[in-house]
């Protein structure tokens, strides 16, 4: 009940309060880290990554995770998608724990990692084939494509591709299983300014059709403002929560919208950075 | 009208540019060859003509120095009409490629004809100096220098024997390197891909995998049931050392990410090692086994030149036991042809499974 309770206390807008007490925490729908440390067995010493970290990911809502660089924001990243296993603490999904990959949770890395000796067909296609019900489902990819409107570059191989166009090839294949859960470590972070923007806005478009929940770390303050419903505030490593900041702002948001840049000052403060404002 | 003779002046002007002061000739012929080069002769090929001319008429009409072998080289005059045969299709060649909007089979002749003709041109002049060095002069004393004519002859009396040693040859080397390749790619797979198998494994490859397989060969043919089946294993061994370093090099640089990936689509073992690892590897793959080829080749020749009964390399050692030294050098000649085709097939297979490679090396 204790632990619930500061979570409650983190994240006021986005928990429903009777949840929370009621149900008691491994019942949670969603994703909940529940004081979550992981450390690596560095060769001379043992490296702290992570410290405490209690977290509550609601289904379908869209979290941004902001940090200084190297504060172990990815390696949290791994944990949620169950790619590693924390050193403590426990990580569940509405209510099992997590302790390897699933469909249901799918990692967008910052570089596309398309294999490059498929065509950008065979590699949406990869979660389908990779669970074996791609003749079933041919369908699908096809569907995916559309989405990211990459259709017309279907049986084009990845180093054809611009920067821009394999990260939505790289999206696609994420979401060809459906996942509850949507992960973006970074995703845009090798883009020029101009793809960058057009493509928050298709992780958005993406997002509200398909309801999915989304955990994405950014360097990119404004990114985060932009699409986010709470901003989560990292310290340096090893990383605890610092502060969660919800932006109750409707969508579609204005990247000028001056509440978001009394927000964007907030945040920089949390971050350190409040006298370059 | 004025608008138009601008424009095509425009392309003579910038050249002009270009190159500066004094080429304006050169430029003027450029303009007047864009509009008459459809019927331009193709001189230049009639280089090739006139060098393998040379090579028939100093072939026929330069008597051979007789040698204490024989007063006159056989296949003297053979060689010199095939020369000047060659000289006359060339002649036809030249004239085609000066024609433009022909068929498309003799377009593509005459393209070929104008990437080879550098070539047409040296090599008469080498086969001509050849010929002088060796038939002519006595320069190059028999019976360890033949003359390019002679060839001719080796090939014509004794083809039947030559074709089957390469038939043998071919035979023995692809059992050889099908089962080294195999081989060596599972081992290097598994040992890349298991930490348990890596440690049984690896020190084996350590070990054994420097040995040359040529210094294993009279063990091998005393342990051995048949001299067959021991140079098999020697060729495998040759093929398969480089081919497991290689696919295990391949599979341990594999982008970790894209295991992340594919774990996170709901991936298997299996799955990862088959559709992710290997595909991933086999660049490097086929790295080794162009190594490995050439490695068997090795192992191919000396194994039948000491206990193979049959084949080129046992071919070479007969032709050496008569003397025959222009037997020995046709032998050599048809072996770079197999062994360089050999080569350029791997290269078309390898071409064919990495489509998705940016600039890989053509052979």
């Amino acid at each position: 009940m204790v632990k619930a309770n500061t979570l409650r206390a983190d994240s006021p807008s986005t928990f429903p309060q009777e949840d929370a007490e009621k149900a008691p925490f491994h019942g949670t729908s969603g994703i909940v880290l529940d004081q979550v440390c992981h450390a690596f067995d560095a060769p001379a010493s043992r490296l702290d990554v992570l410290r405490d970290v209690s977290l509550a990911i609601a289904p379908g809502e869209f979290v941004a995770l902001l940090g200084p660089s190297g504060c172990g924001k990815s390696t949290l990243l791994r944990l949620v998608a169950g790619l590693e296993r924390a050193s403590a603490g426990t990580i569940t999904q509405d209510g099992a724990p997590i302790d390897h990959p699933d469909p249901s949770r799918i990692v967008v890395f910052q570089d596309p990692t398309l294999f490059p000796w498929r065509t950008v067909w065979q590699n949406v296609a990869l979660g389908l084939e990779a669970r074996g019900v791609l003749k079933q489902e041919k369908a699908r990819v096809d569907e995916a494509l559309c989405k990211v409107g990459l259709e017309s570059f279907a049986h084009v191989y990845p180093h054809q591709l611009s920067g821009g166009m394999a990260q939505r090839a790289a999206l696609a294949r994420a979401l060809i299983n459906q996942p509850q859960l949507l992960i973006l470590d970074e995703p845009l972070g090798k883009l020029d300014s101009l793809t960058r923007m057009e493509m928050q806005g298709e992780i958005l478009s993406l997002w509200q059709k398909n309801g999915f929940s989304v955990l994405l770390v950014t360097h990119d303050v404004e990114e985060a403002l932009f699409l986010a419903q709470r901003i989560v505030i990292f310290s340096p490593r090893p990383a605890s929560i610092l502060a969660q900041i919800p932006i109750d702002r409707p969508y579609p948001r204005h990247r000028g919208d001056p509440i978001l840049a009394n927000l964007r000052h907030e945040v920089l403060n949390r971050l350190g950075l409040g006298e370059s404002w | 009208m004025n608008t138009s003779s601008v424009a095509l002046d425009k392309p003579a002007e910038t050249p002009r540019a270009k190159a500066g002061s004094g080429d304006i000739a050169v430029c003027n012929a450029a303009v007047r060859s864009t509009a008459v080069r459809r019927t331009r002769f193709y001189a230049f090929g009639l280089l090739p003509v006139a060098a393998w001319g040379l090579l028939g008429a100093i072939t026929l009409f330069w008597p051979d120095k007789p040698s204490g072998f024989a007063e006159e080289w056989p296949c003297t005059r053979e060689f010199g009409a095939g020369a000047l045969t060659l000289a006359a299709f060339w002649l036809l060649l030249a004239i085609t490629a000066s024609f433009s909007s022909l068929p498309r089979v003799i377009e593509r002749i005459n393209a070929g004809f104008r990437h080879f003709a550098p070539w047409l041109i040296v090599l008469p002049l080498f086969l001509a100096l050849w010929e002088i060095l060796t038939a002519k002069t006595g320069a190059l004393a028999p019976p360890f220098f033949a003359p390019p004519s002679s060839l001719i002859e080796a090939y014509r009396d004794d083809y039947a024997r030559l074709a089957d040693s390469a038939w043998n040859s071919i035979k023995l080397l692809l059992e050889g390197i099908l089962w080294g390749a195999l081989t060596g790619f599972t081992i290097g797979v598994a040992i890349g891909w298991s930490q348990r198998i890596n440690y049984w494994l690896h020190p084996f490859l350590r070990f054994l995998g420097p040995l040359p397989p040529t210094a294993l060969l009279p063990i091998a043919f005393f342990f051995f049931p048949s001299s067959h089946s021991a140079s098999v294993f020697l060729i495998a061994l040759a093929t398969g050392f480089p081919v497991a370093i290689l696919s295990w090099s391949g599979i341990a640089s594999v982008n970790k990410a894209y295991y992340d990936v594919a774990r996170t689509l709901g991936a298997s073992e299996r799955f990862l090692i088959f559709r992710v690892a290997i595909p991933a590897a086999l660049p490097q793959v086929f790295v080794g086994l162009f190594m490995g080829l050439g490695g068997s080749f090795v192992v191919l020749i000396v194994a039948e030149m000491m206990g193979v009964k049959s084949g080129l390399g046992w071919y070479l050692e007969w032709a050496k036991g008569y003397a025959d030294y222009v037997k020995m050098y046709a032998a050599l000649i048809l072996m770079t042809f197999l062994f360089s085709g050999l080569i350029s097939l791997l290269f078309a297979v390898r071409d064919r499974m990495l489509v998705w490679q940016k600039g890989i090396v053509k052979w």
